[in-house]
């Protein structure tokens, strides 16, 4: 693992994105047990060096496509957090107007489409804009995030297919956390890891480190380049883990204490801070900084949201149709 | 014996009908070890082991379709969806293979598939649709949606037993927002039998589903203005009880059609026809429909506020009912 390709300021900054994506997640969370949001949330604390890796390597014309899970996907994007905020407290001034909520986060304006919660629902379309992107001969590439459950979905199968006999500029990217809501990976795949299926595509799959934001960064950026070269896509599978249950109503008792723990030990965050921190380029006072800077974003975020306007009742019937 | 929820009521009914035929068993994800995602199958992994409450990849249409290979095979499958919302990642092995496998060959697929339906508790537009009229509209299927503790756990244990397949939404505003005691022993709710929820004599209510709940509501409301609301709670939307409909409307003739789907193609324009089919000459004013509007179900709660049918919309148009 290298991190040559990452200057100083860019591995800086991809530091200060995960500690807002980890913020913005636990405040998330205080606020929703403070009943200040409704419905419910699923939240990827433990997933940042995935979202932020990922990310990372787009362009802005690229396109993002996300899941049920979407909140660090939409940070990472550079999704303006107030916006983000005040989707999940259902105001006019989200990012869907109030219309969607926690598993719509997105804004397709900068290249991050509002995430679709029936899994595997977002893999055709990045497809559907790779077939555009490579009609249009744009330099764009799409890239698609689901979960390990998604792969199980018979969409995932037709459209990593269709790309691949078609050459298309997209990167399927398996955030492989080890359970689709309660149900371990291996007990509903023959297969050790969801990149060996790949082969069964003709197409380049490897298996990544998901919680080591270079590793994440260059293993996208290189499937990136060889998609926008016009050589087609590739399947990546990040290891990762969510350090909290399913959704808000989900306590996790099907992982064990233990499990939890050990994943909690290769923390993405604790992890970067540790290594940059030995040597040397990171220090206490640039993490305090990063933390305070980034608590105020999320201030800001909130104040925002709450003094936003409740979208009027009538916006209801609003946007159906083009006219 | 003590009060039990809606929820309660159809794991009751699944779990009796376990007991009692072999063939019964349960598919779908996180039914097992976790006991579904809203814990309608809890504990019965434990009673009746991973052959019978199977936990299933994330698969929804292989899901279906190998229920139906199971029914053909003699089996009686329940198929869970998490959210009714997600049923129409199996719309295919539904409504070309379970519905049709009887008109082609005379085989049964006694089958059913249940998950929750809905809206009121914030989900946005993917996990709170109404999905029934996809399947109503499928010749072949039969459709239910329970509105009581009573009738969702006789009704359960009738789609079992059922000989063709049987699509099962439960209200899951319901869940654990109601609860009645149960009569003991092995009984069901028919299939195909609507139920006077409240008898009245000035306008029918005719309805399903959680929206029964607003239209008694809306009844004991009016009751004070001398408006005698009579609801008629379908519980079954194919095969529709038509003797029943067509009763309470020649006794009342007049007619308020009310579901939470939306407005077109919604159930209520196939009982406005039936009525003016069949009734027309004992109708003293027009057929309403109250629904939701032709949007999808939006997040934000005045938003799903203003989608919903409410209380008082029932309220303001039987008064402009009873005007005629
Ligand atoms: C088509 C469909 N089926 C089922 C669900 C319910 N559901 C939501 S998330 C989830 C688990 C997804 O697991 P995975 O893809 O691994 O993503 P993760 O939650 O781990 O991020 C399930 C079953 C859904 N949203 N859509
Ligand atoms: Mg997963």
């Amino acid at each position: 693992m290298t991190s040559s390709l990452l200057t100083k300021e860019r591995l800086l900054g991809m530091y200060r994105k995960m500690l807002l994506c980890r913020m913005f997640e636990d405040r998330v969370n205080s606020l929703f047990l403070q009943g200040r949001m409704p419905g419910t949330i699923h939240q990827a604390q433990g997933q940042e060096a995935s979202a932020v890796g990922v990310c990372e390597a787009l362009s802005p014309g690229d396109m993002l496509t996300s899941t049920h899970r979407p909140h660090e996907h939409a940070v990472a994007r550079g999704i303006p957090v107030k916006a983000l905020m005040a989707e999940l407290f259902a105001k006019s001034t989200g990012c869907c107007h109030g219309k969607g909520g926690s598993m719509h986060m997105g804004d397709a304006e900068l290249g991050m489409l509002p995430a679709i919660a029936i899994v595997g629902g977002g893999i055709p379309l990045a497809t559907g804009y790779a077939l555009s992107f490579k009609y249009l001969k744009k330099p764009n590439i799409a890239a698609c995030f689901f979960g390990d459950g998604a792969v199980n979905e018979g969409i995932f199968h037709e459209t990593v297919n269709m790309a691949a006999i078609w050459d298309l500029p997209v990167v399927f990217i398996c955030e492989n956390n080890k359970y689709g809501a309660s149900t371990p990976i291996d007990s509903v795949m023959k297969v050790k890891t969801v990149s060996a299926r790949a082969s069964a595509y003709g197409i380049p799959g490897r298996t990544i480190d998901g919680n080591d934001v270079v590793s994440v960064y260059e293993a996208v950026s290189e499937a990136g380049e060889r998609a926008r070269s016009g050589q087609g896509p590739a399947l990546l599978e990040l290891e990762t883990y969510r350090f909290a249950g399913h959704s808000r109503s989900d306590p996790g008792h099907y992982r064990s204490k233990q499990e939890v723990a050990e994943w909690k030990t290769k923390d993405p965050i604790s992890r970067f801070e540790t290594r940059y921190l030995a040597e040397g380029f990171l220090t206490r006072e640039i993490i305090d900084r990063c933390r305070a800077s980034v608590e105020q974003e999320l201030n800001d975020a909130v104040e925002f949201a709450e003094s936003s306007p409740s979208p009027l009742p009538e916006e209801c019937l609003a946007d159906v149709y083009a006219e | 014996m003590a009060a039990v929820t809606y929820l309660e009521a159809i794991r009751q009914g699944i779990w009796e009908e376990m007991e009692r035929d072999p063939t019964v068993f349960v598919l779908g994800e996180d039914v097992g070890r976790y006991g579904g995602a809203f814990k309608v199958t809890e504990g019965m992994i434990e009673r009746f082991g991973e052959d019978r409450v199977v936990d299933t990849p994330i698969s929804e249409s292989a899901i279906v379709g190998a229920a139906i290979g199971a029914a053909l095979m003699g089996m009686r499958p329940i198929a869970e969806m998490q959210f009714a919302d997600f049923i129409s990642c199996a719309f295919d092995q539904i409504t070309n293979f379970a519905a049709k496998c009887r008109y082609r060959w005379n085989a049964g697929v006694p089958l059913v598939i249940r998950g929750p339906s809905g809206g009121g508790v914030h989900g946005g537009p993917y996990h709170s649709q109404n999905p029934e009229m996809y399947y109503v509209h499928t010749p072949g299927l039969k459709v239910v949606a329970p509105s009581t503790v009573y009738d969702a756990k006789g009704l359960i244990k009738a789609a079992i037993r059922d000989e063709d397949p049987v699509v099962y939404f439960e209200h899951k505003f319901l869940y654990r927002r109601l609860k009645e005691t149960l009569p003991e022993g092995d009984w069901t709710v028919p299939i195909g039998k609507a139920d006077v929820k409240r008898a009245g004599s000035d306008i029918s209510v005719i309805t399903y589903g959680a929206m029964v709940h607003l239209a008694l509501e809306a009844a004991a409301a009016l009751a004070n203005e001398g408006i005698d609301l009579e609801v008629v709670d379908l519980r079954t939307l194919v095969p529709l009880d038509k003797e029943r409909i067509l009763d309470s409307v020649k006794k009342t003739s007049k007619a308020i059609l009310l579901h939470e789907d939306v407005r077109t193609g919604g159930m209520a324009g196939e009982l406005a026809a039936l009525i003016v089919e069949e009734a027309f000459e004992y109708l003293d004013g027009p057929i309403m429909r109250i629904t939701a509007p032709d949007t999808p179900v939006p997040y934000s709660p005045p938003l799903e506020e203003f989608f919903l049918p409410k209380t008082s919309d029932i309220i303001r148009v039987a008064r402009r009912l009873a005007a005629y």
